[in-house]
């Protein structure tokens, strides 16, 4: 599927019209703009070395890289409080890193260290950091998506104004998951916002072949669901439309569904030959790389140089090659922790 | 000491813990306006109201998968299932989510989660509202398998159960329901980890659980009139298993049969047999004997619904085969 932008428009909610790059750029600070900038060059590094070490067997299992969905990631979690909850998929690095996990961490929880995000017993699909509420990565197709939904339940019985975020594929909007979840979200009000990160292909089925309805926010329509489709290749415009649904999670008490087209570069899974596309399409998406896009945003309104842009490569490089050090040299899990938070009130018993 | 129903118990038990901690909550088909198709949340929506006893869609797999996504940001779901059978469509929630969050986030949140769920047959519901999985959710690490016997039971392991910061699956036989017991009035909490010696006896060791208990009661009574002294021990629970007890039986009675209602092969009267093979080898004197229910879909016709469901008969006709 080639980026369609009348569709990228599409939505079933009011919205205001087009919104010109300046006047967005006006709305934001140099600051978070070249933040924004940095964490989608962070996601890009940070993956790419991913790639290079699971190549060289130093990362184990299966490794699902974030790199052509940098813009998505940031747009949609940079909406996000501190205090609000994310809940993931098995995608999700990059969805780890922007919401402000360590680098280092999530690098030794690849390489199934004890100094992992979790103790090396999850890997790459199993990310988490209670204390920055990124809530977990799942590696059950839509696993996640009622776990969110009970969030939800938490921040309106505790009521607090947080906000919960779960973010999953176009692959896990077809199973039953999906439609409780959803139905739930509305029946009971819940401040939740869906993220379907629509990259094409759930493994090697393209959208268009696995759901009847391949407009994936359509679907919302059925549970009276507010819900938009943008441009996932665009930080900003992503920004702007899930701010609209965050805002309407925190102050209405509603649910949305966002979907933001766009596109892996790289394989399902760093194991995939990926003989299901073309390499004319992979080069159409390509060429709407988001970093070099933004970058060029950025210069044409005056608020960056190239010269910022190479303080932030080096900055990222320092980063990632950071974190590989630390992974590198932190321990394996002691083998006396096996056992360890099978139960949390453990006796010993089995 | 106050005699009520194994009903009444647990409804005892969900009202005591959700006047103490305003973080427990319920949740399930039917639990609120209907006041539970078992009728166990009774009067629940008329003293908490509707935030904390919340009527769901038949949606199984969003019943659990909430309970867990509350359970892990601070409150303490109990979650309620029409029926075990219905928790097929669960699984995945229970399975890869409830059982797996704790240690596969290498202990960072817990998941304080009740699952409440009736279960057994003997009401001519035929094959799919009949069944019996004590030993499918015992097979999971990171799960609590608990299937009280008992009034006193129900009401001081749900207690229990609420307070657990595990997944604790609750299975309640529905027969049990009507059954009557002293059961402690007010803070009576149970373990959730130990059986229950329920009769002592020197001769044979019967190991049940849940409505099963009240089977080898009654054969234990009347292999009493054979001159056989049976010792019963009510499992309680299924995982953790309390294998040191069940073994301190049998090195004094030297035989063993267990007793339960779901399919024999696979189930866990199987692993306690393999148990004691391992652990009492040397104190037994006869093979370990084994009651189960028969391996066939639940029929509907009710003479083939008795025929399939074990009952005292059964438990003495294996109890009798190790004195051959």
């Amino acid at each position: 599927m080639e980026p369609d932008r009348k569709d990228a428009t599409g939505t079933t909610d009011q919205r205001p019209g087009e919104t010109s790059f300046d006047q967005q750029l006006s709305r934001y600070s140099r600051e978070e703009l070249l933040q924004w900038a940095y964490q989608m060059l962070l996601i890009r590094l940070f993956e790419e070395k991913t790639a290079e070490m699971y190549t060289r067997a130093r990362i184990g299992g299966f490794v699902h890289l974030n790199i052509g969905e940098e813009a998505t990631i940031v747009g949609a979690i940079s909406t996000l409080r501190p205090t609000d909850y994310l809940y993931s998929n098995y995608r999700e690095h990059g969805h780890a890193l922007v919401k402000g996990v360590e680098p280092k961490r999530i690098m030794a929880e690849l390489y199934g260290r004890a100094t992992g995000t979790s103790s090396g017993r999850g890997g790459s699909m199993h990310l988490i950091d209670v204390e920055r509420r990124f809530m977990g990565g799942y590696a059950i197709v839509g696993g996640s998506q009622p776990l969110a939904v009970g969030a939800g339940i938490t921040v309106t019985y505790k009521g607090t104004d947080d906000i919960v975020m779960v973010i999953f594929g176009e692959g896990a909007t077809n199973g039953g998951s999906f439609f409780e979840s959803l139905n739930m979200a509305k029946l009971w009000r819940l401040p939740v916002v869906f993220l379907c990160v629509n990259n094409q292909y759930g493994m090697g089925t393209a959208v268009a072949r696995a759901s009847a309805v391949p407009e994936i926010y359509r679907k919302a329509c059925a549970f009276d669901i507010a819900s938009e489709r943008v441009d996932g290749m665009d930080v900003l415009a992503v920004r702007e439309v899930v701010s609209r649904a965050v805002a309407r999670a925190r102050e209405a008490k509603e649910p949305s569904l966002i979907e933001a087209l766009t596109y892996r570069f790289r394989g399902h899974s760093m194991s995939d030959p990926q003989r299901y596309r073309t390499e004319e399409e992979v080069k159409v998406w390509r060429a709407r790389d988001p970093i070099p896009a933004f970058r060029e945003l950025l210069k044409k309104a005056g608020l960056a140089t190239d010269a910022d842009f190479e303080r932030q490569q080096q900055e990222v490089a320092r980063v990632v090659a950071e974190a590989v050090d630390f992974a590198e040299h932190s321990p394996a899990p002691g083998l006396d922790t096996l056992y360890q938070h099978v139960l949390v009130e453990d006796k010993g018993a089995c | 000491m106050a005699t009520i129903t194994y009903r009444e118990a647990l409804n005892q038990a969900l009202r005591e813990e959700m006047r103490r901690d305003p973080d427990v909550f319920i949740m399930g088909e039917d639990v609120g306006v209907f006041e539970g198709a078992y009728k166990v949340t009774v009067g629940l929506l008329a003293e908490f109201g509707e935030k904390r006893v919340r009527d769901t869609p038949i949606a199984e797999l969003a019943i659990i998968g909430l309970g867990v996504g509350a359970a892990m940001t601070g409150l303490r779901p109990v979650c309620e299932l029409m029926t075990v059978n219905f928790s097929l469509l669960a699984m995945d929630q229970i399975v890869n989510h409830a059982a797996k969050i704790h240690y596969m986030f290498g202990g960072r949140v817990k998941v304080p989660l009740v699952i409440r769920m009736p279960e057994g047959g003997g009401f001519q519901l035929a094959a799919t509202h009949s069944q019996t999985f004590d030993s499918w959710f015992g097979y999971v690490p990171g799960l609590r398998v608990v299937s009280p016997a008992f009034p006193a039971d129900a009401k001081g392991m749900l207690k229990s159960a609420i307070r657990c910061d595990d997944p604790v699956i609750f299975l309640e036989n529905e027969a049990l329901y009507n059954t009557r017991g002293e059961v402690p009035e007010g803070e009576y909490l149970e373990p959730l980890e130990t059986a229950a010696v329920r009769r002592n006896g020197t001769d044979v060791t019967l190991i049940a659980n849940s409505r099963m208990t009240l089977v080898a009661l009654e054969a234990a009574r009347r292999l009493e009139e054979e001159g056989i002294d049976a010792e019963v021990i009510d499992l309680r629970c299924i995982r953790p298993l309390d294998r040191e007890t069940l073994v301190q039986s049998v090195r004094k009675t030297n035989r063993a049969v267990t007793v339960e209602e779901g399919w024999r092969s696979f189930g866990w009267g199987a692993e306690v047999a393999a148990s004691l093979s391992e652990q009492a080898f040397d104190y037994l004197d006869a093979p370990i004997g084994r009651v189960g229910g028969a391996e066939v879909p639940m029929p509907y016709a009710r003479n083939l619904e008795k025929e399939a469901i074990p009952d005292a008969d059964d438990v003495i006709a294996a109890v009798r085969r190790l004195y051959k």
